[in-house]
């Protein structure tokens, strides 16, 4: 098996990489396929939290690195969905302690036998979020549709493609108000995808299940469930109609042909 | 760091420095803005303004040797205080704008005849004499800065948070939403041109102008240049 490994990344923070890689992981593994996330926001981790395994922790992936455990005794098993499993982030220690080719080793070994390798990156353009875009196969750029948001990604973004070997990106647009866009007091899934110019991988409304269920440690449930399934089986190849929830309740002109193949 | 200036103008760019403080380290804070900006300075006739500091002429020496291993030439020193003057006029220097040429095309050391070597800066008239020129296919995004001494032209958008800062000319064969300076070392004749004109700010030579607030309408190529001293956008039309 060759997994993919797909860093979820934004430049400006709390736009909803956590919550993504969390509910993206387990729409991935609702479809039978077996997913790794990994928390690479050393000293702030929190996917643990959102997907309430805090108390399943043993060890970090300072202790793999630096040679204390196994990178299999490092993986927490989801209690709920057994292809999911997290690779919890050091909460004390010093960000330094991993580097980029640490990142490499551990999702080259991770890929070996997963399908899917998430990983959520810090907020910024520092330390790491280096380390998690370094193993990256692809990555997901998070925005809201907001104007310093999306500034931030498309900075995010030009550093990728500056690579010596870029990586290609895909973009979720979260938060998405529909009674906002419809009075024009928002940026439209079209304005931020026209000026990103990435690949629209799909749109999350915004929903205040995501804080209630975050809040729980449990999967969101609804309408962003939906969203996350839909996300889901776009990433893995499938060619699902992309709904930009800006039309509220209406079933008619509710999907937008951003989507294509 | 202190505060220096520039400010392209026709003579060339002119740089204005703090009346007070060390020359010495007035001298190494300007080394290392043009440290920063190489491609742009190179070649650069550059005028110091110094107020009412006065300056000595071993001081005015030592950084003409630091200009010139720099490839920028000092053209002259524009000061109120006689002392400047004096050392200023004792190197057959400048001390007033109007005994400077209007730089057209900078300095001497480009051979005439240059297939292979670009020249240092925009000539006035580059279909002869041929101009250095930088094209981009790519879109600039948030963070991307382009400094050139000659043209740029891009393939692609420049996105709200990118600048080009170019000597001649800029061209985007998409929609602009960044910084541009045209003719920045003091080109009145630069144009912008884009698919879809929209920049946060745009400048050409010294002056700036902001774009209107939103204007909904159809984008269209439009060309923003100078006349009687103001920035104007029109469409283009072939
Ligand atoms: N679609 C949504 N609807 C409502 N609230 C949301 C949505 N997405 C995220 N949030 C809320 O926004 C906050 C930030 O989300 P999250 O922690 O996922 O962001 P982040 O990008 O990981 O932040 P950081 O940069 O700090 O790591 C949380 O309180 C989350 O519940
Ligand atoms: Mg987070």
């Amino acid at each position: 098996m060759t997994g993919r490994v797909v860093t979820i990344t934004s430049g400006k923070g709390g736009v909803g990489k956590t919550t993504t890689t969390a509910n993206l992981g387990v729409s991935l593994a609702l479809q039978n396929l077996r997913v790794v996330v990994i928390d690479a926001d050393i000293g702030l981790r929190n996917l643990d939290l959102v997907m309430g395994l805090e108390n399943r922790i043993v060890y970090d992936m300072v202790d793999v690195v630096e040679g204390r455990c196994s990178l299999r005794q490092a993986t927490v098993k989801h209690k709920d969905y057994p292809h999911l499993y997290l690779l919890p982030a050091s909460q004390t220690r010093d960000k330094t302690a991993i580097t980029p080719d640490n990142m490499r080793m551990i999702c080259a070994e991770l890929k070996e036998d997963n399908d899917f390798i998430l990983i959520d990156s810090p907020a910024g353009i520092e330390w790491g979020f280096k380390n998690a875009i370094a193993p990256a196969d692809e990555s997901i750029i998070v925005t809201n549709p907001e104007v310093s948001s999306v500034r931030d990604a498309d900075r995010i973004i030009g550093l990728i493609e500056a690579e010596e070997d870029p990586v290609r990106s895909w973009l979720i647009v979260n938060r998405v108000k529909a009674n906002m866009v419809r009075r024009g007091e928002m940026l439209s899934v079209k304005d931020v995808v026209s000026l990103l110019a990435i690949k629209l991988l799909g749109v999350i409304p915004d929903d205040d299940v995501v804080v209630r269920s975050s809040n729980e440690g449990i999967a969101v449930t609804g309408k962003t469930r939906e969203a996350f399934d839909a996300i889901a089986r776009r990433l893995n190849g499938e060619s699902v109609p992309v709904d930009t929830y800006e039309n509220g309740g209406s079933f008619f002109g509710r999907f937008l042909k951003l989507f294509s193949n | 760091m202190v505060s220096i200036e520039f400010k392209g103008i026709r003579q060339g760019i002119l740089v204005t420095l703090p009346d007070a403080g060390e020359w010495a380290t007035i001298q190494a804070d300007l080394a290392a803005r043009i440290d920063s900006q190489k491609e742009f300075f190179r070649g650069a006739n550059i005028v110091l303004q110094v107020g009412k500091r006065s300056v000595r002429r071993h001081e005015l020496d030592s950084l003409i040797t630091l200009l010139e291993k720099r490839n920028v030439v000092l053209t002259g020193v524009l000061s109120e205080a006689a002392t400047t003057q004096g050392a200023t006029r004792k190197l057959g220097l400048a001390t007033d704008l109007d005994e400077l040429e209007v730089v057209s095309h900078r300095p001497a050391d480009v051979p005439e005849t240059h297939a292979q070597q670009p020249t240092a800066a925009p000539a006035m008239n580059s279909e002869v004499q041929g101009a250095d020129a930088v094209l981009i296919r790519r879109t600039l995004r948030s963070g991307n800065n382009i400094h050139h001494h000659g043209h740029v032209i891009v393939l692609g958008d420049v996105n709200a948070g990118a600048e080009i800062i170019a000597g001649g000319d800029i061209i985007v064969w998409g929609h602009l939403r960044g910084v541009v300076h045209a003719g920045a070392n003091g080109g009145l004749d630069a144009v912008v041109c884009a698919l879809n004109l929209e920049p946060t700010q745009l400048r050409i030579g010294s002056l700036i102008s902001v774009s209107p607030a939103k204007r909904r309408r159809r984008p269209q190529p439009e060309r923003a240049y100078i006349e009687n001293g103001q920035i104007h956008a029109e469409a283009w039309k072939p």
